[in-house]
Order: structure tokens, then sequence, then C-alpha cells
């Protein structure tokens, strides 16, 4: 069964570069968590600290409300898997699975079945005498899991395992992960810089930048509730306008700009510099004005992505925006240099600090 | 050979293929078939040279065998011919020599690849290069006078209390070879240091990584993931070490016992002291083939290819 995870004011420090600044979170057992962010702000290296290669500069790691102080690697209950896999070329498949339990002292037969059960687990039987060169990446994938599986790790770490595969192949392996997952009860953090995969995925996510926790919450909420303009742009596409905030009413503010006057939602702010953000698939192209939250355009560029058709258009003050219309399969499509409407609900549209969480 | 062409003009490759015959057939193939033409026939005055009694015969090879000593192997004696005994002492040794040398290689060459801040290496790669600008021959001398009664060793062991009193470590304190293996090992180190270096280098840090978070202790891991992998590198240091070590003159000759006779020696004496070509000559490739069947036999033991040697 999976153990939980606290990290409790977690720094470290590379030279004078701090690789992690400040992270407090808190992963329940049996969670499937997800670290979120470009390369370089940080995640691989929490990683890292929570299977024992690095050491936090300063706060605390506990697993399963155990302090992890001084515990090496190899004395931990946790199992990584690596973005390169680290297969053993030199073992046969069923050896590198069982090596975790050749170390602990398992005996021949009882390795080579567990082997066979666990080949079976990961939808693989009948490579156990292959070699790790005779696989295909999927497959590698798999035994990957499978090594890392046998070791009975309460935290399994995955550090962007998917990233060397195909599409086609990663959508699958992402679903399998998630069913392992389930089936295992093992608490997975994982490790990714595509935002599809984290929130496909994922239980919670928590996106980072620049060594700093930006935001920690489901899926649903990182997308429509970011906490600020980072956080909306790394999980999405975004219409933007910079402006000043108005008269503040229940949670609603307007939002004076250069192209208007707009209603929005009106984030924490905290006295930052603010931007407006609304997601092209929020905006509507339409002919006539709406009641409120409307700018008249000229579209640019019509794309047909087959799901969805994506309309370009400049505004007459000079904003260039972006909506993204559902394929209904009947709906009017417009055409390059037609004039027309960008209309966004004001629920939909957010009030949010411009940059990310600083250091304080 | 077309690719060549291709890549290079006909003049360039005309000079490779020339320079590399001449290489093979005037360094190596004939001289070691004049040598191997000398090895049969007998050793005559001047005068007597392609008269009647110079046939070709294995005469030469006999000797090897012949004037049996007593030898004690593993607490029995046995009469061993002498010069099968220079052999036998010349070879074992020089197995200790290749196993002391990859002992001290094996850590440093991981401490190299793997521990150590790949800026740094440069410089330490260099540190240990520059014992090898001075010529073999002094630092034989080198080890002659570190070894010697009232040199810096004993004189360092005795003041730090931990010997009572010199000894005479080229006399021999352990066997008779005990100055030659010291010698031996610190002249050939590098050969053995940097295939292993090399073998490491190419190893996935991930894969040792992995290994401890599987659960293994640093020697399972060694032993499991980074000695398998350093295999090729191994061999072929040992390979290395252990033919230089057996083909060495000077340093046997330097820092050798009264009671010590390396293979060497022994065909040197034939050589240039008894001026009889022939018999030096039939030692030489009695010695190249037994110093081969060696090397075959441990690499049949240990499982390794030609193929891992020659990457």
């Amino acid at each position: 069964m999976g153990a939980g995870i606290d990290l409790d004011n977690v720094v470290c420090d590379f030279g004078s570069f701090r690789a992690v600044d400040h992270v407090n979170v808190s992963i329940q057992p049996g969670e499937f968590f997800s670290f979120l962010g470009p390369s370089g702000c940080g995640k691989t290296t929490i990683l890292r600290m929570i299977s024992g290669f690095n050491d936090p500069t300063s706060g605390s790691i506990r697993i399963g409300g155990k302090d992890t102080l001084g515990q090496r690697p190899n004395q931990r209950p946790t199992a990584l898997i690596f973005q390169n896999l680290a297969l053993f070329p030199l073992m046969t498949i069923w050896e590198n699975i069982a090596f975790g339990l050749e170390v602990r002292g398992v005996g021949k037969a009882e390795r080579r079945a567990k082997a066979e059960e666990l080949l079976a687990l990961v939808d693989l039987p009948g490579a156990a005498d292959k070699m790790v060169s005779q696989l295909s990446g999927g497959q590698k994938q798999r035994v990957a899991i499978a090594r890392a599986l046998a070791v009975e790790p309460d935290v399994m770490l995955l550090d962007e395992p998917l990233s060397a595969l195909d599409l086609k192949l990663r959508q699958h392996m992402r679903a399998e992960l998630r069913a392992i997952q389930k089936r295992t009860g093992v608490t997975f953090i994982y490790i990714t810089h595509d935002q599809g995969e984290a929130l496909a995925m994922s239980d919670r996510v928590g996106v980072m930048s620049q060594g700093r926790l930006q935001q920690v919450a489901d899926p649903r909420d990182i997308y429509n509730n970011p906490v600020n303009g980072f956080v909306a742009s790394f999980v999405g596409e975004n219409n933007i306008f910079t402006g000043t905030v108005g008269a503040t009413a229940s949670g609603m503010a307007r939002f004076d700009t250069a192209h208007g006057q707009f209603r929005a939602r009106l984030g924490e702010t905290g006295g930052a510099a603010v931007k407006l953000y609304v997601r092209p698939e929020h905006t509507l192209f339409a002919t006539e004005p709406g009641v409120e939250n409307s700018l008249p355009v000229t579209v640019t560029e019509v794309a047909f992505e087959g799901s969805f058709i994506s309309v370009h258009a400049h505004s007459d003050s000079g904003a260039s925006l972006v909506a993204e219309l559902r394929n209904d399969g009947g709906q009017m499509i417009p055409e390059t240099g037609q004039k027309g409407f960008m209309t966004f609900a004001a629920e939909r549209a957010s009030i949010l600090p411009d940059g990310i969480v600083r250091a304080k | 050979m077309g690719d060549l062409l291709k890549r290079y003009g006909g003049t360039l490759t005309g000079a490779f293929v020339l320079l590399t015959a001449f290489w093979l057939l005037m360094l190596i193939i004939l001289p070691n078939l004049a040598l191997f033409e000398t090895s049969f026939r007998p050793y005559l005055p001047v005068a007597e040279m392609g008269g009647p009694r110079d046939v070709y015969s294995a005469d030469n090879y006999v000797k090897f065998f012949e004037s049996p000593g007593p030898m004690s192997v593993f607490g029995f004696e046995i009469a061993v011919p002498l010069r099968a005994q220079t052999f036998l002492y010349t070879v074992f040794y020089s197995v200790v020599v290749t196993v002391v040398a990859f002992a001290f290689s094996y850590p440093i060459a991981f401490y190299l690849a793997k521990v150590v801040s790949p800026k740094s290496v440069p410089t330490l790669i260099l540190l240990l290069f520059i014992p090898l600008w001075v010529s073999e021959a002094l630092r034989a001398f080198a080890w002659y006078i570190i070894l010697t009664l009232n040199g810096p060793l004993n004189a360092a062991l005795v003041g730090l209390g931990i010997m009572e009193k010199a000894v005479r470590w080229q006399q021999g304190v352990f066997t008779n070879y005990d100055a030659i293996v010291i010698g031996l090992v610190y002249n050939y180190i590098l050969f053995m240091l940097f295939p292993i270096y090399n073998a490491m280098s190419s190893l996935d840090t991930n894969q040792i990584e992995a290994a401890q978070d599987l659960g293994a202790p640093w020697w399972k891991t060694h032993l499991r993931i980074v000695l398998p992998h350093s295999k090729p590198g191994i061999a072929s240091g040992s390979v290395m070490v252990f033919m230089l070590a057996a083909g060495s003159l000077l340093v046997p000759t330097t820092l050798g016992s009264t009671r010590s006779n390396w293979f060497t020696q022994t065909i040197q004496q034939a050589m240039l002291e008894s001026q009889d070509w022939n018999t030096g000559a039939a030692y030489s490739f009695l010695y190249l083939l037994l110093c081969t069947v060696v090397v075959f036999g441990v690499m049949r033991l240990f499982k390794v290819r030609l193929s891992d040697i020659a990457r």
C-alpha cells in the first residue's frame, strides 16, 4: 500500500543556484500526483531528493510520516523510473525485474516466479529470457515499471518516463500507468513538462516554475482556475489583455484596457501587475455584438483542426485573438476577412497576476 | 578499399597501403621469419655455417625441457627443467603484477569516470601521466633507490614504528620477486587504468543510481553493474599489462634479486652473453607461444572474446 509524502519548506541549492525554493506539499497515500513545469523548474530535483540522490539544503522530507534525513537511496521505500529507464543491458529481462529481489537475498526460483508474475501484470508475458536490446520502446517501458514494482515500493517516482515514446504509444501507456497505479494502490509521483499528460493522469497537479510551487490543485482547477499568468499559460492557450482593475463587486471586476472595458472574475492579485486571461475555447466568434466583453474584429485566418475550428482575428484596436469553436458538424465556419465580434462570458475570464509566485 | 580510394584519392590511398605494407612486412613479418629460421639451426662457429653440420632440427627447442631441478609446487617437491621453472615463475609473477595493477586501477578508474567532477578529470589524468615522462630505466632505478637498505621506504617504515629494522626489499621479503612486482606494477599500471576508465566512462550513471534505488549496497552495484560493464576494458588492460610485464627485461634486471630470474633474462643470456642466437630465438618463439596460450586460456576462463579486447 502507498505511503504519504510531506515536503516541508524544502530548499535545494546547487552552488549559488536555487533549484528548489521553499516547497511545501503533502501528497496523500495512494495518490497520483504530478509535478508539472518547464525544464529547469526544479521538478526533477524534487524527485531526486525524495529518492535520496540529492539532499535538501534545508527543510525536511517525510515518507509515510518518517523523516528521511540521512537515509540513502537503497534504504528508502521508493522506486524511481528514470527518464531513460536505465535498464541493465547485460542482464535478461527477468534478471532486470528481479534485481531488487536478488539484492534482498531472495532465492532464484522465487525471483523468477515473481518476475513472471510482474511481466504478466505489465502485459508482457514470454519476454523473461529476452535481452533488453530485443525489446521495443513501449516494452522497455513496461519492464522498467515491472522492475520498480518488484521491490514493492510505497512510492513510485516517475521522471518523464513517456517522453521517448511516440504519440500513440504515449497515450496508451498513460492509461496503462493509471490502471497499474489503481490496481497496486502505490503512491505515484510523476514528473512531466507535458500538461496534457499531467492533467489526464493525475489526482492532483503541482505546477512549478523557477523552483517554486505555483499552484497545487486537481486538474480541473489547475486548468479552469489558475492562480496566475504562468499557470494559465503553461497548462493551455489564452487570449491576454493588459489593463487596470476598475470597480469590483462580489468577486467580479471591471477591467479597463486599450481595447475597451471588460468584466471578469478577479483572482488573488496581491497587488501585483495583472492581466486578463480567457481561453480560446471560451471565446466565441459571432456576427452580432454581445451584451458585454465583446470586441469588433476582422478574421485573419481560419484553421480547420478536425474536432475544432481555430479562428484567428485582429480587433480594430490592434489586439490579436483566437477563438476555438467546437466542430458540431454543421455550424457556420467564418471566412478570412469576415467582420464580426469576439465575445466571452465574464465567468470564464480571469484577472490574474501577470508573473509567478516569487521567493518571499 | 573502394571507399578509401573514393575518399582520399589515389596518392594518399597508395601511401596508406604502402606504409602499412612496409610496417607489416619489413618490421614485423621478415625479422620474425628470419629469427624463426635461425631458431631451427645449430649454434656453429662461423667456418662451419652452411657446412654439413648446418641442418634444421628442433634441438634448440628441446633445450627448454632439459636439465631438471627441484621445484616446490604447493608444497610438493617435483623435478622441473630449470628454464621451464623460470618460465613458470615469470608467468606467475606477471599474473600477480596484473592482479595488483587491476586492484589499484579499478577504484582509481571509477573515481575518475564516475565520482570526480568532469572538469577536474584532465588535470588528474595529467598528474597520472607525469611519471611516464621519465624513461622506464630511470623509473626502475628510482625504485631501486626507494627500496634499498638505507632508502626512504625503510627509513619511513622504521621511523613510523611500523617495522623494527630495515629489510632488504630487493632480496625479497615475501617472495624473491617483490621488487620486480613493485617496479612492473608502477611501470605498466596506466595500461590497465585507461582501458578500464574508458569502459567505465561509457556506463550510464543512471544505471548505478537505478541499482542503488532498487536497494543494492555499493559492493553489489559494483559486482552486478559496474564490473560487468567494464569487463572489456579490464580484459584489454590485463592482456596488455601481462604481456608487457612478461616481456620486460629492464625492470627484472634492475630490481631483481640474486634469487629471481625472469624468462627475458634467460633469452638475453642466450643471445647476448652466449652469443647463441639460435637458442635465444628458439626460447623467444617458445615464450611467445606459451604466453599466448596463457592469455587465451585466461580469456576462456573469464569468457572474454577477442572482439571485446579489440574495442
